[in-house]
């Protein structure tokens, strides 16, 4: 009977207990798992959309023709600009968050509290781009949220185009899509604020100071990076391809 | 192959304090990251617009044009999870429980749901 489970365990090797042999704090690993099944919530979303895109695939309608709308430039046609200046803000706003990070390691903490802020308004400044696509999106070609007879909702989608250019009803999937993945994304955006405000409240009062060391602000981080990774990949998938 | 299972020090990597001159050099990293990162997002906008799918969709070219923004896409997640989320400061052992199970789930999801959507658009094709 000489198992290896009867051999002694060189204390020299990580798996020997009493330690993560990752090298990483039980509370990091639990971000990083959930974060894992988040994506795959994500990634079977997006492959669904992927699956619509294909079986609708002569009536689907092109992206770059829908959003052509920017903020204060009514009538002007500037396809996908508006949602890459939305891609380039939570892009900053991720940044952001790694000044934040890097400032922890170095326990400056009025740094920390300036980029931290600096990401939530990022943030916000994302939600509120956000509605108004959604508002722009909702009134239809005709650029009229009051109308409802031609507003795209979960039922009806007015965005598609015969052979003659004219705008008729195009598949339902399109706009159900739009509200469900821009949707859900936008939801851990704001929970996203909601959690970096109250680590950046957290870190105003020198918790973490108190605590010795700044790993909540890179937990949080990872939760925030990965919203800005959901939305790059939203942002080819649906408004790209 | 080398060891990974060994200590190297006793702390966790990440939560080692760093010295003003570390600083320095990982914020260089992070603007050029961030340089790279709107790069790739102005090219892609760029042809966006130049080669959207209304001109092109269809053709072979669009095909290509596809898979160039597929690419495009990866190379940005790979820098935002491996210099932002810094999981590439990680050990090996956790970066592959991370990444493995997550990759090979994913692409079997795309798989077959774009085997499913293919044979239903067939299908569908033939009723009427």
């Amino acid at each position: 009977m000489g198992g290896e489970a009867s051999k002694a365990i060189d204390p020299k090797v990580l798996w020997g207990g009493n330690r993560s042999p990752f090298s990483v704090t039980y509370g990091k690993m639990m971000m990083w798992l959930f974060l894992v099944s988040d994506a795959l919530t994500f990634g079977a979303l997006l492959t669904a959309l992927g699956f619509s895109k294909w079986r609708y695939s002569e009536t689907w309608p092109n992206s770059e023709e829908v959003f052509t709308h920017f903020p204060f430039a009514h009538g002007a046609e500037l396809p996908l600009l508006y949602v890459a200046t939305m891609t380039f803000i939570l892009i900053v706003s991720s940044v952001t968050m790694v000044m934040a990070v890097e400032a922890g390691h170095r326990k400056d903490k009025k740094k920390v509290v300036f980029w931290m802020v600096a990401t939530v308004i990022g943030g916000i400044i994302f939600l509120g781009s956000q509605a108004w696509e959604w508002s722009t999106f909702i009134a239809g070609p005709d650029g009229n949220i009051f109308d409802w007879s031609d507003n795209a909702t979960l039922t009806q989608n007015f965005y598609g185009k015969d052979a003659s250019g004219n705008w008729i009803q195009g598949p339902t999937p399109y706009s159900m899509f739009f509200f469900c993945i821009t949707g859900f994304h936008g939801f851990h955006v704001f929970s996203g604020v909601i959690i970096n405000l109250i680590i950046t409240i957290q870190a105003w009062k020198g918790v973490f100071e108190k605590r010795g060391h700044y790993e909540m602000i890179e937990k949080v981080g990872l939760y925030w990076h990965f919203v800005d990774l959901v939305w790059v990949f939203v942002f080819t998938f649906f408004y790209l391809i | 192959m080398e060891r990974d299972d060994l200590f190297v020090n006793d702390s966790y990597a990440l939560n080692a304090h760093h010295s003003e001159e570390e600083g320095v050099k990982i914020r260089k990293n992070i603007v050029k990251v961030t340089l790279i990162l709107t790069l790739i997002t102005a090219i892609e906008i760029f042809a966006g617009i130049k080669f959207g799918k209304g001109t092109y969709g269809g053709t072979d070219t669009w095909e290509m044009i596809k898979l160039f923004y597929i690419l495009l896409t990866v190379v940005k997640a790979g820098y935002i999870v491996m210099i932002f989320m810094h999981l590439g400061e990680e050990r090996r052992n956790f970066k592959m429980i991370i990444l493995l199970p997550y990759i090979a789930f994913i692409l079997y999801l795309v798989f077959i749901c774009l085997t499913e959507a293919a044979s239903v658009l067939e299908a569908a094709g033939a009723m009427f």
